[in-house]
């Protein structure tokens, strides 16, 4: 008996100091293979009486066991280690640069008018859109300015022909006529697009673009217009209080008309929209002009309502802090990147306008 | 439309204090642009000190004075006065001053071979005193803490400057605001004093209005003014006509303006020893010609309005006079006109002509038709209180009378107009204030429309003036109806959306250009369409609308190469012009890409963009639109600006007209013209008019879900083909096998060269077979492979590689 725990002390002593998995197995094969020293010990079992065999073979155990798992905590022991050195060895330097990133951008025209899209979505509106050339009645006569109303010189107009017939559309108002003119009442649209003034300077640019709205039904009055309004710019400007004023103005296509101001200063170089005592023109609107309505075969006894065109570039410079609208259609790679929004920063209502 | 408080309060008794004024200006629609002082010619003349006086090296007399002029600069004047030395302080007029004495205008100038800019003032050139001797000797005490300042304190009341919208004809005249504030309760309008003038004998000019189709004047009114003096205005009458930003002319003029803007009534005063004989009102031949008091001659067209005598034309009714018989101050006798012109005529003749006065633009928006006679009366008793003279009786033609405006207005319109509800008391009395002659009939109220208020014509436009003068406050803000008609976006406006984004997403900064374009660039993109000129272009390099996206894309991309820019991805979705009538437009997305992929990489090898970097991307951007990957077909005919052998047509279905996109190099040739340098350049369209709309019912329902758990074998097939082959037709004649088995058809690998005969090429392509039914054995498997290599080989002439 004693021999063995000699054997065994002696293998765990060797097993304590050896480092190579290989020779791990072959002290592994010397003790448990076919002829094994323990393998071997078991087999001299059979020969001995039975109350030394149980002794015995209990020990036997015992002595297996523990080399057993002396050897398997070894190779474990070896093989992490092993692992290890070769992770190591295997160590990348992971701040160099990752493969290149190309990040694309929404222009800020785009994005604003989804911004908007989104907010008149929420009480309603559906979009519609109209072509960008127009014919004089459109985009005039069926506004109720006929050509000697002096209203049309504050339009200065891109002609397509000599006859003025064909023009560039001076403002998205002529997609009311088309949807009025295609369609029954009730009408609730609003159309975002380009629109165009022969008129170029540091604050205006020969192109821009407007937002209509259209609220046509039975009943609707000021007060509905009102409260449109003062809820999409508190919205639209994701402040929860807004200073808006109501200004009587004139525009031949409705009547009464309005233009809204909002209040505003400034604040360390920057403009603040909602307080302060200063004024800001943002819009205009009114009740659609009876004339207006005629022309487009609504009969205003029954029908009534209002509209609205608001600056969608000098909205979103507003918003979003930017100064010079021509820098809009200047294509400067380097503005577009600075102003321009990421593509999956989508406007809608559920999860706020910007993030 | 520019008025000071002053004036106004000739016609307004108020106890509103001018911020008070103003608040009610805007709120009533009067928007006020501006509220300030008049810059006068005295605030250039400032505070200055002598700080060294030297002699002047060319002239004895002459010293060069160093002059503090405040804010840290010193400058050199040349200076004559004996009195010029050390430490004086005195009044310093700069380059562009203009002396009050002389009227000279000072300018940087060499005295003696030394520059001086500007001048140190003598009592005398600034009018204070004839002292000459010497220039101004500043009180220490008084002005040592003043230097930089200015030396005269600027009196002028403030101007109010008012935009008047063009229905508001009547607000062009100070009596008009006053009446308007009156309305809104800001106070009292002043009753006209009634006049007793004294006439003596008549107009003896005859006046004949002539009854012609295109007369364009109904009423004139006149009178002789005989003896008088003309001269230079009193110090209030000059006053009042700076206020409006004008120069003084004479008393005579003065007086017709200042008439003009006090009550918005035109008139004109002739020379009346100038006029030859009668006046005549008439329209004008083709030809006629005047010259005019703004010193240019008029041509004249047929049917304009013109007032003349037996010599020819005087001037153009209601815009300008002309200069042969204009008064001077030598003029003695003056024929004052007072007359009616029709807005349409007024417009069309000065629109031809060109010419804007403030008479024309009074007479164009429309003035009171019966305001003649209190403008002569006004004027003339003017004139004879400055001026002297004897007044003849008014002489009036007419060839139409004015019509009263009657509406019949139902209350309730206000309240469902306004939403808000006002006391007919109240109402009334708004009506009346602003010159309403008001009756009642039941609940109709029966309203005489002043003649001054042209834009009133029907009910509306009394709801307008009763919200406007009591207040848009009043109105409430209701809570938004949420209702809603039908869906926000329609599926075009949707693809508009996704495709934009998807696009965006690809690495693509989003840019807006002008729909418009240089010709000469657009001209290389316009293929068959029409050229679509602009008649009046902002400019000649944007005067046409663009046929393509491309001219506007590919010139801001070469503004950003040059900027030093390499590696550059731009797109825009917007329109595109088909031909020039409303509608012939299309929506396109136009993308361009230029320069490297991995530019600089430490670790992927770096290369030039290429076609199918864009085939990529317009692909991927219409199946993330919603297109089926499996509907699209490649076709490699496309538009002249592409690279002939490196692009293609982009289809949703074999047999479609249109394609939906197209991608690929941009023609070389076209490269060249525009002088782009940059490496790579590849560019992408899609039309997204050209895309069809799905039929499907209910969009949101997914198609059904079917999937194989069968063991799937994927075989590879190497074949040597014609060079022209398109490896699409190989794909699809392997798919055509057997729709059902074969998943997948992919083309790994393509080579042409050594061991390759010459014209041909070997493509490789790995097939993935699947049964949706059971496990295929090898004999299965073997038949498809032996009817894939006999269905290529039969129906493209390939070979298979062994």
């Amino acid at each position: 008996m004693s021999d063995i725990k000699k054997i065994k002390n002696d293998y765990i002593d060797k097993l304590n100091t050896e480092n190579n998995i290989e020779k791990v197995n072959n002290l592994k094969s010397e003790l448990f293979g076919k002829n094994g020293i323990i393998s071997n010990e078991f087999k001299k079992l059979g020969s001995i009486s039975v109350v030394e065999r149980k002794k015995l073979a209990s020990d036997l155990n015992n002595i297996k066991d523990e080399l057993q798992n002396k050897i398997s905590t070894k190779i474990q022991e070896i093989e992490t280690k092993e692992i290890n050195l070769k992770l190591e060895k295997e160590k990348i330097d992971v701040t160099l640069p990752e493969r290149n990133i190309e990040i694309g951008k929404i222009h800020p025209v785009s994005q604003v008018i989804d911004e908007i899209s989104s907010i008149f979505s929420e009480i309603g509106f559906s979009v519609e859109e109209g072509p960008d050339v127009e014919n004089e009645y459109n985009n005039f006569t069926a506004l109720n300015t006929p050509d000697n109303h002096p209203a049309r010189d504050m339009h200065d107009t891109f002609y397509l022909d000599n006859n003025k017939e064909l023009l560039l559309r001076t403002h998205t108002s002529p997609v009311q006529v088309r949807t009025m003119l295609k369609g029954k009442p009730p009408f609730k649209i609003i159309a975002p697009g380009r629109t165009y003034r022969s008129d170029s300077d540091q604050t205006h640019a020969p192109m821009f673009h407007q937002v209509e709205g259209l609220h046509i039904d039975k009943n609707i009055n000021m007060g509905h217009l009102k409260g449109c309004l003062n809820y999409f710019i508190k919205e639209f400007f994701e402040v929860d209080k807004i200073k808006m004023r109501f200004r009587p103005s004139h525009f031949p296509f409705t009547e009464p008309s309005a233009e809204v101001d909002i209040g505003y200063e400034i604040k360390n170089g920057k403009i603040v929209i909602g307080e302060g005592n200063k004024w800001l023109e943002i819009l205009g609107c009114g009740m659609v002009h009876p004339n207006v309505l005629k022309n487009v075969n609504v009969n205003p006894s029954k029908y009534q309502g209002y509209a609205f065109g608001i600056g969608i570039d000098r909205l979103g410079m507003l918003k979003y802090g930017i100064n010079d609208l021509r820098a809009f259609f200047e294509t400067d790679y380097r503005w577009l990147s600075h102003f321009g929004f990421d593509p999956l920063d989508v406007p809608s209502n559920y999860r706020g306008l910007s993030r | 439309m520019k008025f000071t408080v002053d004036w106004l309060k000739n016609h307004l008794d108020t106890k509103f204090n001018n911020n008070q004024i103003i608040d009610k200006l805007t709120n009533i629609g009067l928007e006020v642009e501006s509220f300030e002082s008049s810059t006068s010619e005295l605030d250039t003349f400032i505070v200055a000190k002598i700080i060294n006086a030297k002699t002047h090296p060319n002239a004895d007399r002459l010293k060069l004075c160093d002059v503090d002029i405040g804010s840290d600069k010193t400058i050199e004047v040349v200076c004559g006065a004996p009195n010029a030395k050390n430490g004086l302080l005195t009044v310093y007029a700069p380059p562009g001053s203009i002396i009050p004495k002389n009227q000279m205008k000072l300018s940087v100038s060499k005295i003696r071979g030394v520059t001086s800019y500007g001048m140190l003032c003598s009592e005398s050139e600034l009018l204070l005193s004839n002292e000459s001797d010497g220039i101004i000797e500043l009180k220490n005490n008084k002005y040592a803490n003043k230097i930089g300042e200015k030396y005269f304190k600027n009196t002028s009341e403030k101007v109010i400057d008012l935009s008047i919208t063009p229905n508001r004809p009547d607000c062009l005249g100070v009596r008009g605001i006053a009446r308007d504030l009156s309305a809104a309760g800001a106070g009292k309008l002043k009753i006209n004093k009634k006049s007793n003038l004294k006439y003596r004998g008549n107009q003896n000019i005859n006046v004949t209005i002539k009854k012609e189709k295109a007369q364009g004047c109904t009423i004139f009114g006149s009178c002789l003014i005989k003896g008088v003096t003309n001269k230079e205005s009193p110090k209030w009458l000059k006053d009042k006509i700076k206020s409006l930003g004008q120069k003084p002319i004479s008393a005579i003029v003065d007086i017709t303006n200042y008439v003009m803007f006090d009550l918005n009534r035109p008139l004109h005063a002739y020379d009346a020893d100038k006029i030859d004989n009668e006046i005549i009102v008439r329209s004008s031949s083709k030809g006629e010609s005047f010259e005019a008091l703004d010193n240019k001659k008029y041509i004249l067209e047929n049917d304009m309005c013109v007032i003349s005598d037996r010599s020819g034309v005087l001037g153009l009714g209601g815009i300008i006079g002309g200069t042969r018989s204009g008064t001077e101050y030598s003029t003695k006798n003056i024929l004052l006109e007072s007359a009616y012109f029709l807005p349409r005529s007024i417009r069309k003749t000065s629109k031809q002509l060109n010419i804007d006065t403030d008479a024309k633009f009074r007479f164009e928006r429309g003035i009171d038709p019966l305001s003649f006679e209190e403008g002569l009366i006004k004027a003339s008793e003017l004139i004879k209180q400055i001026c002297g003279g004897e007044i003849s009786n008014l002489d009036v033609k007419k060839i139409d009378n004015y019509k009263k405006t009657i509406i019949n207005f139902d209350p309730f319109l206000f309240e469902k107009t306004t939403g808000f509800n006002v006391e007919n008391k109240e109402l009334i009395k708004i009506l009346e204030k602003l010159g309403f002659d008001v009756s009642k009939n039941k609940k109709i109220l029966k309203l005489v429309v002043p003649s001054w208020r042209p834009d009133i014509t029907q009910s509306i436009d009394i709801v307008e003036e009763i919200v406007r003068i009591k207040g848009y406050e009043h109105i409430n803000t209701s809570e938004p109806i949420k209702t809603r008609l039908k869906p926000t976006l329609n599926y075009y406006q949707k693809l508009f959306h996704f495709l934009q984004r998807s696009v965006a997403s690809k690495g693509y900064l989003e840019t807006v250009t002008w729909s418009f374009t240089d010709s000469k660039i657009n001209q290389l993109f316009k293929e068959n369409d029409e050229e679509i000129p602009i008649v009046n272009p902002i400019s000649s390099d944007l005067n046409v609308l663009r046929n393509s996206i491309f001219p506007n894309l590919l010139f801001y991309l070469k503004k950003n190469l040059d900027r030093g820019f390499k590696d550059i991805s731009l797109f825009e979705i917007g329109p595109a012009f088909k031909g020039k009538n409303p509608g012939d437009q299309l929506t396109l997305i136009g993308a361009v890409r230029a320069g490297k992929v991995s530019r600089l990489s430490w670790n992927d090898k770096e290369r030039i963009v290429d076609t199918f970097d864009v085939k990529k991307d317009v692909i991927q951007s219409l199946c993330e639109a919603g297109i089926d990957k499996d509907d699209i077909t490649i076709d490699d005919k496309t538009p002249s600006y592409y690279h002939p052998g490196k692009s293609g047509g982009v289809y949703q279905n074999k047999k479609e007209k249109n394609a939906l996109a197209y991608f690929g190099e941009i023609h070389p040739n076209i490269i060249k013209k525009l002088d782009i340098k940059t490496e790579g350049l590849v560019i992408f369209e899609i039309c997204l008019d050209h895309i069809r709309e799905p039929k499907q019912k209910i969009k949101y329902s997914k198609s059904e879900y079917k999937f194989s758990d069968f063991q799937k074998s994927e075989r590879d097939f190497a074949f040597i083909i014609n060079k022209n082959f398109k490896s699409q037709e190989l794909v699809n004649i392997i798919k055509s096998v057997d729709n059902k088995l074969i998943k997948s058809v992919r083309v790994f690998d393509v080579f042409e060269g050594e061991n390759i005969p010459e014209g041909k090429k070997s493509i490789a392509v790995n097939v993935t077979i699947q049964s949706e039914e059971k496990t295929l054995n090898e004999n299965d498997l073997d038949n498809i492979n032996k009817l894939i290599i006999s269905s290529v080989e039969s129906k493209s002439g390939a070979k298979i590689r062994s």
